[in-house]
C-alpha cells in the first residue's frame, strides 16, 4: 500500500464520506485550474468545511511526507493550483460563509471559499465594496486572491490584495492554526504570506479591508485607429497628475474576441480601445474627466463615449472583463501571458511584440491594464496541430524577455505557479533564488506545501534534523537534490 | 457529445457561480466547467460510470451556465446530446427505471394526466405514505396543484379589434390540463391585442420532457407531430406559454437535423414566448390599473435558454400601479427544471428552499412566472416553509386581469392545504 493510500484511509477520520474524493473520473475533474496547458489528476481530493478539517489534512500530509496542494476556485491563469498526482488537493469551495461584517471598523471576515464579488454584494448596500477586482472575480476565491496576491482593473489607483488584506488565519505546513495581522510588530510576515502562491501554508479565514463606493463614477470609451494613440493617451494622462481608477487597453484583436462574445458594441473600425475609469469626489471626477477628454482627443482619439448609467458602464467592463474567455471565440486554444513593463516602454514592447508574431507566424491579442503597464498578451494557437502549443509557448516566453529586457517582470498578477517556474533564473541570480527558499523554509521545511511551484527546481531545504523519515520522494524519484 | 463542441470550454469557470448544483454542493464534478470535463473522458474512451451518470443527471439542464459563458460554449447542446448518451450507455437501477417509465408515460399525455386528477386530490392526504415508498412519488403529491375545473377552449378565437395577426397556441399538457386558466388567459389577452387565435384541438406534447431526458426517439416523434399539427392550422407563428415547451419547440430544426424535409419545415414556422411575440408586435389594448405588488421569477427555460427577460417586465411595468419586485439570484434555478424535482428530489428541494426565501424576502402579494414548473415548485417550497402564503399567477394572467379590469383579488391561486 502506497503512502498515500495509507493517508487516504485516514482521511475518513476528518472528513464525512461525501468530502472525500478517490473515484478516478472524479478526480479527473480536477486535473487543472484556470491554465489548461498543465494537467495533473491529483492523488486524493478534500473538501474540507473548517480550519481544524484543513489543519488535520495537513498534519496527516506532515506525517507521512505527502505534499499537498490548496485550490479555491480553480481560476488561476499561471497553474498555481495544479495537483500533484502523489498528493492531497485541497480545495476549499465548499468554505463560503461570510463570518463577519464590520462596517464601523470597515472590515469583513471571510473564509478562503468565498468569491471576490460576494464581499462587494454583502456590503454594497451600506455603500462599501472590496476595491481589488480580478476580471474572474464573480467566481475566483478570497483565498486564490490571496495565494497569488491578485490586482484586477482598478489596482492601479487602489492596490493588489495586499493592500485590502489586514488579517489572516492560516493553517502552516505543520498544520497549525495561527494568527497574522497587519498590526503584528516585528517582520511584515502577513505581507510575505500574501502572494506566496500556496508555498507558505493555506488561509483559512480572511479579514479585509472595506472601501466606501465612490461619490462619482465617469468611464469613458475612447476608440483610437491603433494602439500608438492609446499609448501615448496613457502616457499624457498619467503625465498629466491623474491617477485614474482604471486604464486599460485592448488592441484590434482582442475587441472582435470580445465583440464575437459579448457584443459590446465598441466603436466600429477601431484599432484600439482605452477605458479610462475616474472616480472619487464628483468635484474631482468633473474635472480630470475634462482633462482626460481634452487629452484623448489630442492624441488622436476619433471617437469618446461616456457612461451615461451603471447599465451602460457595465456594457463597457463587459468587453474588457470577458476578453480572455472570449478569445476562445476566435482561436481553438490560446496562452494568457501576464508581464510588466514601465509604462515609457510601453510604444517599444508593443513594436518588439509585433515583431514576435511575424517571426513565429503567430497572431497575439492584446489586453493591458495600461495604467501600469501590467501587459496580457494573448498568444493565440491551434492545439489539433502538433507542435503548435510549443511554439506559442516559446513565442509566449519571447515576450516574457521582451518585459525584462525593457526593465520590467515576469508577472504582474497572475504569479509565477508552475507556468513560470523556469523564467524565474532569467529574472533572479541563483543567490536571489536560494534566499526566497530561505524564507520558504522558515515556513515549510518539508517542502510539502505546493512543491513545484515559483521555483525553477525543485529543492528542499537544509539540514532539519530528525524530521524527515526517509528520503523525500522527490529525491527518490531523481527529480530534486539536497543543498 | 460532439468533441468540437467540447473543445470551445476553456475552463475559466466564469460558469460555476450561476449554476445551481456547484451553489449547493461546491464541487467541480457538479458544475458545468466538471460536466464538460466528464463528457470530454467519455469521448476520449471511458465509460459512463455510475459516478459520471450521477453528476450527469444532477444537471437540472436550466442553461444558466450558456449565459454566463463568455466563449460561447454550446452547454445546452452539450447536455442534450450528453443525455441520450448515458440514456443509452447506462443502466439505471430497478426502482429508478419504474418511476422514469411512469413519469414518461403519464406527463406528455393529457388524457392520462385528466385520469390523475382524483388520485392527485387523494395524494395529499396519502403524501407521508408514497414518500416512504419513493421519494419521486412523495415529490409529486407534494408539488400538485389544486385540481381546477376543465376548461375546453374554442378552435379558433378571433380578434377583438383590428386584426393584426393570427396565431396558433400550443396549449401544453400539464398547462392544459392543472392550468386551464393559464389558456384561457392567454387567448383573452391575444384576441384583445387584435389576434385570431387557432388552437388545434388535438395538439400532443411537444416532447420538451423526452428532450431534456435524453429521449431523444420519442422527442422527434413529439417534435414531427406537433410541427404536422401547426402546418395543418394554417398557421406560420406558434405562441407558447410554457417556457420549457417554447425553448425545445426553438431548437426543433436542430432536434430534426438528420432529417432535412422535417428541419426545414420545423425552420418554416416561427415558435414564440408570448411576451417575446406581444412585445415584438407592440400592445395597444387599454390597461387597467392593478394595485399589487409582483415578484417576478425567471424561469430558466425562458430567461437562459430563450433570453426572454427584458419583455415580461416591460409588459408588467405596463400595467398602472403594479409595483414590480426582483428577487435576489434571479439567475439561479428554483429547482422544478422539468422532471429534475421528480427525479432528483432532495436536491430540488434544496433549490426551492432557497429560492422560496428569496421570493418572501420581496414581500411580494404575488409571485408571476411564465412556466407551470417553476410555480408549482415555489409554491410547494412556500408552503414547506410555512412563512405565510404567497399567490402565484402566469404572466398571461395578471395581463388578462389588467386588460379586463379585474380586482387584483381576482388574481392567482394559492396552494390547497392553505384554503
Amino acid at each position: 500500500m502506497s503512502t498515500l493510500q495509507r493517508l487516504t484511509e485516514r482521511l475518513g477520520d476528518i472528513l464525512d464520506q461525501d468530502s472525500v474524493i478517490t473515484d478516478p473520473v472524479r478526480l479527473r475533474t480536477y486535473d487543472c485550474d484556470g491554465l489548461t496547458y498543465h494537467r495533473a489528476t491529483p492523488g486524493v481530493v478534500v473538501l474540507p468545511e473548517s480550519a481544524e478539517q484543513i489543519a488535520a489534512v495537513v498534519r496527516l500530509c506532515d506525517e507521512y511526507g505527502v505534499p499537498f496542494v490548496a485550490r479555491g476556485s480553480g481560476t488561476g491563469l499561471s497553474g498555481g493550483a495544479l495537483p500533484r498526482t502523489d498528493g492531497v488537493l485541497i480545495v476549499t469551495s465548499r468554505m463560503r460563509r461570510i463570518l463577519e461584517i464590520d462596517i464601523p471598523n470597515r472590515r469583513a471576515v471571510v473564509e478562503p471559499g468565498v468569491t471576490n464579488l460576494a464581499i462587494t454584494e454583502a456590503v454594497r448596500d451600506q455603500g462599501y465594496y472590496y476595491a481589488p477586482d480580478p476580471s474572474s472575480q464573480q467566481i475566483c476565491s478570497i483565498g486564490g486572491n490571496v495565494a497569488e496576491n491578485s490586482g484586477g482593473a482598478h489596482c492601479l489607483k487602489y492596490g493588489f490584495t495586499v493592500n485590502h488584506v489586514v488579517g489572516i488565519e492560516l493553517v502552516t505546513p505543520q498544520g497549525e492554526i495561527v494568527e497574522l495581522s497587519d498590526r503584528d510588530p516585528g517582520y511584515d510576515l502577513l505581507g510575505a504570506f500574501i502572494g506566496s502562491e500556496g508555498t507558505l501554508g493555506i488561509a483559512t479565514k480572511i479579514t479585509v479591508r472595506l472601501s466606501r463606493t465612490p461619490e462619482a463614477v465617469t468611464t469613458v470609451l475612447a476608440a483610437f485607429t491603433g494602439i500608438e494613440g492609446g499609448g501615448r493617451a496613457v502616457s499624457a494622462i498619467i503625465g498629466a497628475g491623474i491617477v485614474p481608477a482604471a486604464i486599460e487597453m485592448m488592441d484590434a484583436l482582442a475587441i472582435e474576441a470580445a465583440e464575437a462574445a459579448v457584443h459590446c458594441g465598441y466603436p466600429e473600425g477601431a484599432g484600439a480601445v482605452l477605458v479610462v475609469e475616474l472616480d472619487g469626489p464628483h468635484a474631482e471626477v468633473d474635472h480630470q474627466f475634462a482633462a482626460v477628454e481634452r487629452i484623448c482627443r489630442e492624441t488622436g482619439a476619433f471617437e469618446i463615449r461616456v457612461a451615461a448609467s451603471a447599465e451602460e458602464r457595465a456594457a463597457i467592463w463587459k468587453g474588457r472583463k470577458s476578453a480572455f474567455a472570449a478569445v476562445g471565440r476566435i482561436s481553438p486554444a490560446y496562452i494568457v501571458q501576464d508581464g510588466v513593463v514601465p509604462r515609457t516602454a510601453l510604444p517599444e514592447v508593443l513594436a518588439g511584440i509585433d515583431r514576435l508574431q511575424e517571426e513565429f507566424g503567430i497572431r497575439v491579442a492584446n489586453v493591458f491594464h495600461a495604467g501600469d503597464g501590467n501587459l496580457h498578451p494573448l498568444v493565440l494557437f491551434d492545439d489539433s496541430v502538433p507542435g503548435q502549443g510549443e511554439h506559442a509557448e516559446a513565442a509566449s516566453g519571447r515576450i516574457l524577455d521582451l518585459c525584462i529586457e525593457h526593465g520590467g517582470s515576469i508577472t504582474g498578477e497572475h504569479g509565477v505557479g508552475v507556468d513560470k517556474s523556469r523564467y524565474m533564473p532569467r529574472m533572479f541570480s541563483e543567490e536571489d533564488l536560494d534566499t526566497m527558499q530561505l524564507v520558504r523554509c522558515a515556513f515549510d521545511p518539508k517542502g510539502l506545501s505546493n512543491p513545484g511551484k515559483v521555483f525553477p527546481t525543485p529543492r528542499l531545504c537544509g539540514e532539519v534534523p530528525g524530521v524527515r523519515k526517509g528520503v523525500h520522494p522527490l529525491v527518490e524519484s531523481g527529480m530534486a537534490e539536497q543543498f | 457529445m460532439d468533441p468540437e463542441l467540447i473543445k470551445d470550454c476553456v475552463h475559466c469557470g466564469f460558469c460555476l457561480p450561476t449554476c445551481p448544483t456547484y451553489v449547493l454542493w461546491g464541487e467541480e464534478m457538479d458544475s458545468p466547467r466538471g460536466r464538460i470535463q466528464l463528457m470530454d473522458q467519455h469521448v476520449h474512451g471511458t465509460p459512463v460510470t455510475d459516478e459520471m451518470a450521477g453528476h450527469l443527471d444532477a444537471c437540472l439542464g436550466c442553461m444558466a451556465c450558456v449565459t454566463a459563458c463568455p466563449s460561447g460554449v454550446r452547454y445546452d447542446r452539450l447536455i442534450e446530446q450528453t443525455r441520450a448518451v448515458v440514456e443509452r450507455e447506462h443502466t439505471r437501477t430497478p426502482d429508478e427505471r419504474a418511476v422514469r417509465a411512469m413519469v414518461f408515460a403519464l406527463f406528455p399525455y393529457r388524457r392520462r394526466l385528466r385520469a390523475m386528477r382524483l388520485p392527485m386530490a387523494m395524494s395529499k392526504r396519502l403524501r407521508p405514505l408514497l414518500e416512504r415508498v419513493n421519494p419521486t412519488l412523495g415529490a409529486m403529491a407534494e408539488l400538485a396543484p389544486p385540481v381546477p375545473g376543465h376548461v375546453r377552449l374554442p378552435p379558433v378565437v378571433r380578434a377583438r379589434r383590428r386584426r393584426r395577426a393570427t396565431v396558433g397556441l400550443l396549449t401544453g399538457c400539464v398547462q392544459a390540463e392543472f392550468f386551464p386558466q393559464v389558456n384561457a388567459a392567454t387567448v383573452r389577452v391575444l384576441a384583445l391585442e387584435g389576434c385570431d387565435v387557432v388552437i388545434p384541438p388535438r395538439q400532443g406534447c411537444c416532447g420538451a420532457l423526452s428532450l431534456h431526458s435524453g429521449r431523444e426517439a420519442e422527442a422527434k416523434r413529439f417534435a414531427k407531430r406537433t410541427i404536422a399539427t401547426f402546418e395543418r392550422a394554417g398557421v406560420d407563428t406558434v405562441v407558447v406559454n410554457a417556457a420549457g415547451c417554447g425553448s425545445s419547440m426553438k431548437d426543433y430544426a436542430e432536434v430534426l437535423k438528420d432529417d432535412p424535409g422535417w428541419s426545414a419545415r420545423a425552420e418554416a414556422l416561427r415558435f414564440l414566448d408570448l411576451a417575446e411575440f406581444l412585445v415584438e408586435l407592440g400592445t395597444v389594448a387599454e390597461r387597467h390599473p392593478l394595485p399589487i405588488s409582483v415578484a417576478y421569477h425567471d424561469a430558466c427555460h425562458l430567461a437562459h435558454a430563450q433570453g426572454v427577460r427584458a419583455q415580461p417586465r416591460e409588459l408588467l411595468r405596463g400595467i398602472p400601479e403594479l409595483d414590480l419586485r426582483e428577487i435576489a439570484e434571479s439567475a439561479i434555478c428554483c429547482g422544478s427544471a422539468g422532471t429534475y424535482n421528480l427525479f432528483q428530489p432532495q436536491a430540488a428541494r434544496e433549490l426551492g428552499d432557497r429560492k422560496a426565501e428569496r421570493v418572501l424576502a420581496t414581500h411580494a402579494d404575488l409571485l408571476v412566472s411564465a412556466n407551470p414548473g417553476c410555480t408549482m415548485q415555489i409554491a410547494a417550497a412556500i408552503r414547506r416553509a410555512g412563512k405565510g402564503e404567497i399567490r402565484v399567477a402566469h404572466t398571461a394572467e395578471v395581463l388578462d386581469a389588467s386588460l379586463r379590469g379585474l380586482s387584483p383579488q381576482a388574481l392567482g391561486w394559492v396552494s390547497e392545504d392553505a384554503r
